[in-house]
């Protein structure tokens, strides 16, 4: 079977995106914060890749409080962790064709 | 995309899955020096332990026959000096301890700073309190029994109880911490057969234990 890059989720082309994507697949939940120092990005930038993954319902977030911080954690629904696995899939199938080539 | 560039992001997309969910800033080289503390302490404490049982015999060789043990001066004067080497062990422990955590906590800042992970953290923090729950418990535990005269307890019921932490502190770092957990529970176990030779397990599970650990961590992740 040809596999195309068409076949690869829009929504993980950008690189911050699939990144937290993988941080979630690996972590139950993860704080809007930690998220930040981990990837090294700023607020503004990790704030609008998120939005566009709870808009793809890919993740949930929680709200809540810590004393009188807002404390905000995401968390990858159903949907979002099936489609990260078959994006990384499709990436592996991809190598392997260009390696039979 | 190119081959090549797949399998970066591959790489990337791995690596960060670990970094988020894995405390991976454990040197190998702590796990060395605190088994090489322990066993200095142990070596310590074994001279003490036996200097005072020549002590305590030659002692007793000089008591008179049919004399009441108990209120003999060379029975009192056997008696403090017991207490002073029961609270010599405990403060040679307590300095292994605290070199090992100030050792473990120096190397592994340094081991953060270069890996790109923060030493304080979501990770580190699950990892503190899961490790620190069966230890403070064990460590109380202990201090308990001592205060009521069972030392007998100290060997079997430190190895357990720090096994026990290793295990569930391995969930948030390396693998291979799980395993040294398990051995020392095990050897925790089999001291608690062996009455009497709780310094020698103790030797065995803090010192040798840690720096089979510690050299093959070294090799496998620190450099």
């Amino acid at each position: 079977m040809k596999i195309s890059f068409d076949k690869l989720d829009k929504a993980f082309e950008s690189r911050v995106r699939l990144q937290i994507m993988s941080v979630l697949a690996a972590n139950d939940r993860y704080d809007f914060n930690s998220l930040k120092e981990l990837l090294d990005i700023t607020d503004g930038n990790l704030a609008s890749h998120l939005k566009a993954l709870e808009k793809e319902e890919y993740i949930t977030v929680h709200k809540s409080f810590l004393g009188r911080k807002p404390n905000t954690n995401y968390e990858a629904t159903l949907k979002g962790k099936t489609a990260f696995k078959e994006h990384l899939n499709t990436l592996e199938q991809l190598i392997k064709q260009q390696k039979t080539k | 995309m190119e081959e090549k560039e797949i399998h970066d992001e591959l790489t990337a997309i791995r690596g960060l899955m670990e970094r988020s969910s894995k405390f991976i800033s454990l040197s190998g080289l702590s796990g060395i020096l605190a088994g090489v503390y322990a066993l200095i302490g142990a070596g310590i404490a074994f001279k003490l332990i036996s200097d005072f049982h020549s002590f305590t015999e030659t002692l007793y060789n000089k008591l008179v026959p049919n004399e009441q043990i108990t209120t003999s001066p060379v029975f009192l004067s056997v008696h403090s000096d017991y207490t002073n080497l029961t609270k010599q062990l405990f403060i040679i422990a307590l300095i292994v301890l605290i070199l090992s955590i100030t050792t473990a906590f120096i190397l592994s800042r340094r081991q953060a700073k270069r890996k790109g992970q923060a030493l304080w953290g979501k990770i580190s923090q699950s990892l503190l309190f899961h490790m620190a729950t069966p230890l403070i418990t064990g460590g109380l535990l202990v201090l308990i029994f001592v205060s009521r005269g069972y030392y007998g307890i100290i060997a079997p019921c430190s190895l357990i109880f720090y096994g026990l932490s290793l295990v569930s502190a391995g969930n948030f770092t390396f693998n291979m911490v799980k395993y040294l957990g398990l051995f020392e529970i095990l050897l925790g176990l089999i001291a608690a057969c062996f009455p009497g030779y709780g310094l020698l397990f103790w030797a065995f599970g803090f010192g040798v234990l840690h720096i089979i650990y510690g050299s093959m961590m070294y090799l496998k992740y620190d450099r």
